[in-house]
């Protein structure tokens, strides 16, 4: 048995600043101090703190050290492993007090995450609704519904600050008002769990790890709206989502938390789920009551708003999964406490799913006001193979591109807005110097061309050109003129569609246009494709000096654009080549050149 | 009631609480464009979808454009209507309709009353900017009998959709696919015939494009005029001369049979008809199988079925055999006008003019699609042969009369050939919701009290209210009538019956709302109510001035039963002016 | 089972979960289980998560050592799916990563017998309320 551990971080950045030697040094000092039965050096997945990197942690005494060279792995064993005195130049300094820092668990690095919506997801046995119960689950519910009135508990969610996490960032708590002021003989809560950002899961990993934070949120809301019917609306594709959903709802009702008098109260609710066959724009508010009430899924005009005429026409609040998962800590910690998480206008936490070119591919929970510097560099570990970071996309195929410049805004709802992006339900997407924007943006709009409903003009026809004009610009035959048609099309389409849905759809090609302009004339003007993506641009060349005449470039080339005699260097005719990009593929020798 | 004061365009308004943008200002003399918006108010219904963007409004202060069609106006709203991005917004709206949009207009079918040409041409637009050979949503072509889809037009206004399924209760046509592909079609893109279609035409008449068109029989017709063997006798429902002039540039309203006639006879008909005649004998069927059931149910018999309903219109018998096929026994078993007339032309006329039945060609002119359908369906044929060959429209005999080279302004007024041309005034309402029962009532009042009837005009029969009921005293006894048009409305009575809430005696329904006026082969009514009720007016104008106004009276109704038929109801009756129905539930 | 009809009894039940069976708050009791949990959202069964349970299970079993195995929701480590959390008595969490059926079998072998720490495991990075 080991009496301690010595953790070195492996993430991309430590291994960069040469982890790997550590290791070896570390183990070999080990061995000279005779101590490998005393110690093991394990290393481990990203800290998360690679601009303090390298790191090692010391267990069990849970010391912490950055920046660590190769050259202080001698020290660290003979002080701390044999002489248990720390290495205290090597620990962390904090940057406001300028204290060393022993233990990690008080560093301020582990509030970059936050887990408030995801709190039990990871923890607890979804299928197990005691496990909930341990949690403080269902007290909320029971406090509200036996001590507050619904506008006392209206009051509480207003105050905390929650806003919609769906995307557009309505505040939660007046919705509810409004909904409450709208009298009816039946009303509904509906939660909104078709999640259909390509890449978000977070809806779906709360649904799978703690489904009855949702149960508990509806049911508060139901008692605030006056609504004695919930419905949860969730695509079919999420089966384990839907399992866990139902078997947390039957284990509710068996306890009496669903159904008639919950707490011995007046107040009675229950819910049913209904399932959407995955289309996108059923996100949409009134396109997801229409497809409930069994037709065409697709948006109408607002006003009236669901509020007051949803469901079957009846008064109705929707709102998101994640949204209701925040809900019972409102009232468990206080509105206070949760106002005083995140910035001035959006409170509380957000969860990303952090996905692209990025080491630590995850789903993170990050309070409101952190920038994407600190998610992309500290807990996403930095681009992938040490690449360079080119622009990051949130919000979905209707959000928009960040560059660089917008690395250090602290990122809440009107900050993306105002960036020309949104937060949608979100998706974070990081990319790096090998993606083009132009195909980047041309790749959204098939998703928005593929999911539009087809119901307004803007949206059903003006996306199509849209695409049909990236099309163009990716093939090469694009035109200035088609520039000036793009962007008009886009603020026409965002001025002049009938829902949200069609009102973002240009976001990714108008802060395409804003943010990468020079992409889009160097592949109109100059035929080139930075990224060297757009193959129809591609100039493939062979090096003669390298040829070394294998033919199998000229074997595999499709239209017989490649001729060389065996064991003499090759050549493409330009004529001829499609840029398929068949022969850099197949050359073992790298003697293919591609502008 | 409360009001709210605007400005659009620089110009105050002040209009009742709820008005839209659109209404405001059209109120204000300002025409905002439209292409989706449609209010039928007659009918309660007001389509505004908010999806063509067309009537887009820019509000300062807002983050987007409105639709002016679906926007309410809010107290000191500023509405600018023509700011350049309103403007640019909605040309630009219509440009990508147009990109994916074929250029045919030249010889569309709806060339020159195309809302979407209207558009075109009011904003000037020379080109459309689009990338080359941009793609064009493009589906199969559809042909029934009676109407054609080419859906490569539609502009996805869904008008039809809302007639189809809110006004009609049919369910045949509804958007399907999504995005760039989305159209209106019926259920699984399967053809119209394989659907509910009732053949009404509604959806004809409110699409702003040549997606939905009717079917033209006009060359037929021609090559039948044209032909040294054929006899071709024509006949003319009452509601074709109340909409005529329409498309030779009169105002709504104006009937004008007798340059109608002469125009028919210009064109070479061999005998000029009027389906009146065919109407008024329709009555002495009709009325007599009522008075027939009302008696014996009056005596007491258990095993008559009350009410009767009317089987004048085909858009509706296709209804009831879909949707009510429990109830196939309920309606009169006589056959529509149109058919009756065939069925007498070919037999009692080819025979008076000595004409053999398949010499004899029968062109009917109908405002109606169904005909179409109707005088094709197999129990009208003998041998293969049609009582009535071609149904063409108001609209195709327009076309007909201007390919005829005839100045229809100046034609004198001609009057019908004589037997078949003969008809009353209640032969002539058969034309208007409510008509039909009102003539029938004309007549079985005098033959039920036996007494002679001082008040011809049953006002309280008329109007536009979609559901109307009333009864009537025949002397003491009660006849409780119900009054439908629309088969929406048409439903709801028969649902009602169905649960037994009705005790009438007898029911009118047609399928198109204010009756045969607003029929889908009618100069396009798009909605309009002002058109429908000014040839409403024209009709009962029409019926008010007609020396003999009760369908018994016909005197050559009367000659036809001393000379060839005996008696209403007779076997030769049966055999020729009634029918039987056929239950189709479709899929 | 019983109904929970007011806040007192929803009250009472905490406390008796947490007295009856509570192994999640209080590992630091010597005398408690080994705890184990495998992050079984869609993604990690689809990863293989399952198996991974399954193998774990048996395991334990065939070692005869006492101990809790779960199933939770997502851990947010999707890159490094299938993740299994080991909480053994008195010590803090530790996430392993990439947990294929060989290395389920080493983390009882090697941590959970001999405290052994395999490559690759996963600092936790965040806080939970």
């Amino acid at each position: 048995m080991y009496k301690m551990q010595l953790l070195v971080c492996s993430g991309t950045g430590c291994r960069a600043s040469a982890s790997a030697t550590i290791v070896e040094k570390l183990n070999e000092s080990l061995k000279a101090h005779q101590l490998t039965e005393e110690a093991q050096v394990v290393t481990t997945g990203c800290f998360g703190f690679c601009e303090k990197g390298p790191i090692v942690k010391v267990i069990p005494d849970n010391t912490f050290y950055t920046q660590v060279k190769p050259e202080d792995a001698e020290e660290i064993v003979t002080e701390h492993i044999l002489k248990g005195r720390k290495v205290s130049r090597l620990l962390y300094e904090d940057p406001e007090n300028k204290e060393h820092i022993i233990d990690s668990k008080h560093m301020g690095f582990y509030q970059k995450q936050m887990r408030i919506a995801l709190r039990n997801c990871g923890v607890i046995d979804p299928e197990n609704i005691d496990e909930y119960i341990v949690r403080d689950g269902y007290s909320a519910l029971a406090q509200v519904v036996t001590d507050l009135t619904p506008e006392q508990a209206i009051d509480m969610v207003k105050q905390s600050g929650l806003r919609g996490r769906g995307g557009a960032g309505f505040p939660t708590g007046l919705k509810w008002e409004i909904t409450s002021k709208f009298s009816s003989d039946q009303k509904y809560v509906v939660c909104n769990a078709d999640e259909g950002d390509p890449g978000a899961f977070m809806d779906r990993s709360i649904l799978e790890g703690d489904p009855n934070s949702i149960i508990e949120a509806m049911a508060i809301c139901g008692y605030c709206i006056g609504a004695t019917k919930g419905l949860v609306y969730i695509r079919a594709e999420y089966p384990l989502a839907i399992k866990r959903l139902e078997i947390a709802i039957g284990q509710a009702r068996e306890y009496g938390l669903l159904g008639n008098n919950i707490f011995g109260s007046k107040f009675s609710f229950d819910m049913e789920l209904r399932y959407g066959a995955g289309a996108f724009v059923c996100g949409e508010e009134t396109a997801l009551i229409a497809s409930m009430e069994g037709k065409r899924g697709e948006p109408r005009v607002k006003p009236p708003f669901p509020a007051e005429s949803g469901y079957m026409h009846k008064p109705t609040n929707v709102n998101n999964v994640e949204t209701f998962a925040n809900v019972p800590v409102i009232f468990l910690k206080g509105p206070e406490w949760y106002s005083a998480i995140g910035t001035e206008k959006s409170k509380g936490t957000k969860v990303f799913a952090l996905a692209g070119k990025i080491n630590n591919v995850g789903l993170i929970e990050v309070p409101m006001g952190i920038t994407l510097r600190e998610i992309i560099y500290e807990i996403g570990g930095g681009i992938k193979n040490g690449k360079n970071f080119k622009a990051v996309q949130t919000g979905g195929p209707s959000g928009g591109c960040l560059t660089e410049a917008h690395l250090d805004t602290p990122i809440d709802f009107d900050s993306l807005v105002a960036a020309g992006s949104m937060m949608g339900s979100g998706g974070m997407i990081v990319m790096d110097e090998d993606d083009c924007m132009v195909s980047i943006a041309k790749f959204y709009l098939e998703f928005i061309v593929e999911e539009s409903c087809g119901k307004c003009t803007p949206c059903r026809i003006g996306n199509k050109r849209m695409l049909e004009i990236l099309e163009k610009i990716t093939q090469g035959k694009g035109s200035m003129e088609d520039l000036d048609h793009l962007r008009n099309l886009a603020y026409v389409i965002k001025d002049t569609s009938l829902c949200g849905l069609g009102q973002s759809s240009p976001n990714p090609v108008l802060s395409t246009l804003e943010n990468f302009y020079d992409e889009y004339v160097a592949h109109v003007k100059d035929k080139r494709c930075f990224a060297k993506q757009c193959k129809a641009m591609a100039k493939y060349t062979i090096n003669p000096d390298v040829c070394t005449g294998c033919t199998i470039c000229a074997r595999n080339c499709p239209v017989d654009a490649i001729t060389g005699e065996k064991r003499e260097p090759h050549f493409i005719h330009q004529e001829i080549c499609t840029h398929c990009g068949v022969c850099y593929q197949k050359c073992k020798f790298n003697a293919i050149n591609v502008e | 009631m409360e009001t709210i004061k605007l400005t659009i365009d620089n110009r105050q308004v002040e209009v009742p609480k709820g008005t839209t943008i659109l209404q405001a200002a059209h109120q204000a003399g300002i025409n905002i464009p439209s292409l989706c918006y449609m209010n039928l108010p007659y009918l309660a219904q007001e389509h505004k979808p908010g999806s063509c963007r067309v009537c887009v409004v820019e509000i300062p202060g807002r983050k987007n454009l409105v639709p002016a069609c679906a926007t309410e106006c809010t107290d000191e709203m500023k509405v600018l209507s023509h700011s350049l991005r309103a403007i640019n917004a909605r040309r630009t709206v219509v440009e990508l309709l147009l990109s994916d949009h074929p250029k045919d207009c030249l010889i569309c079918p709806s060339s020159g009353n195309c809302e979407l040409q209207k558009l075109s041409i009011t904003m000037g637009i020379r080109e459309i900017n689009s990338v080359e050979n941009a793609a064009m949503s493009t589906y199969r072509k559809d042909a029934s009998p009676a109407l054609n889809r080419n859906m490569d037009k539609c502009v996805m206004c869904r008008s039809c959709e809302t007639v189809c399924n809110e006004i009609q209760t049919v369910g045949a046509l509804s958007a399907v696919n999504r995005g760039f592909m989305s159209v209106v079609a019926p259920a699984f893109e399967q053809e119209l015939t394989d659907s509910p279609c009732t053949f009404c035409g509604q959806c004809v008449a409110v699409c702003p494009t040549g997606a939905l068109t009717a079917v033209d029989n006009t060359f037929h017709v021609i090559r039948a005029l044209a032909d040294p063997n054929k006899y071709v006798v024509v006949q003319t429902a009452p509601a074709v001369r109340a909409a005529l002039g329409e498309e030779f540039g009169y105002p709504p309203g104006n009937s004008v049979t007798g340059k109608m006639v002469a125009a028919l006879r210009s064109i070479g008909f061999d005998q000029v008809y009027d389906t009146d005649f065919a109407a008024d004998l329709t009555i002495m069927e009709e009325g007599t199988e009522l008075l027939d059931r009302l008696s014996r149910f009056l005596d007491g018999d258990k095993n008559v079925r009350l009410p009767i309903l009317t089987s004048c219109c085909p858009a509706w018998v296709n209804f009831f055999e879909t949707n009510y096929p429990d109830m196939l026994d309920v309606p009169s078993t006589a056959r529509s006008p149109q058919q009756m007339f065939g069925a007498i032309a070919k037999t009692y006329m080819a025979e008076k003019l000595g004409i053999k039945r398949e010499d004899m060609v029968v062109v009917s002119v109908m405002p109606c699609l169904a005909k179409k359908y109707e005088c094709q369906r197999d129990e009208f044929k003998v041998d293969g042969n049609p009582d009535v060959d071609y149904a063409i429209t108001t609209r195709e005999l327009a076309h007909l009369i201007k390919i005829g080279n005839i100045d229809f302004n100046t034609l004198k007024e001609e009057d019908f050939d004589r037997p078949m041309g003969e008809s009353t005034g209640a032969g002539l309402i058969f034309g208007v919701t409510g008509g039909v029962i009102e003539a029938a009532t004309r007549t079985a009042y005098e033959l039920f009290t036996g007494k002679k009837l001082e008040k011809v005009d049953f006002h309280e029969l008329r109007g536009m209210e979609g559901i109307r009921t009333a009864s009537v005293n025949f002397d003491g006894t009660y006849i409780h009538i119900g009054i439908a048009h629309t088969l929406g409305n048409a439903r709801k009575l028969l649902d009602g019956i169905r649960k037994g809430m009705y005790n009438f005696h007898a029911i009118e329904i047609m399928a198109c709302p204010g009756g045969c006026i607003g029929g889908g082969g009618q100069p396009l009514h798009r909605g309009n109510s002002i058109v429908l009720k000014a040839r409403m007016d024209a009709i009962y104008k029409e019926d008010f001035n007609k020396p003999i106004r009760k369908s018994h009276e016909n005197p050559e109704i009367i000659k036809l039963y001393e000379e060839f038929l005996g008696k209403p109801l007779s076997e030769k009756s049966h055999k020729l002016l009634h029918t039987h129905y056929f239950s189709h539930p479709k899929k | 089972m019983t109904k929970i009809k007011s806040l007192d009894d929803l009250r009472q039940k905490k406390q008796q979960l947490e007295q009856g069976m509570d192994i999640r708050e209080k590992s630091d009791h010597p005398e408690n289980l080994v705890q184990i949990k495998v992050a079984m959202a869609t993604c990690g069964i689809a990863s293989g998560a399952r198996t991974v349970m399954n193998t774990l299970v048996e395991k334990m079993k065939k070692e005869k050592i006492a101990a809790v195995v779960t199933q939770t929701g997502c851990m947010g480590y999707c890159y490094a799916e299938p993740t299994v959390e080991v909480t053994k008595p008195g010590m803090d969490p530790v996430v392993f990563s990439y947990v294929d059926v060989k290395k389920a079998e080493e983390i009882v072998d090697k941590y959970i017998l001999n405290n052994e720490l395999l490559d690759g495991i996963l600092p936790k990075n965040y806080q939970t309320i």
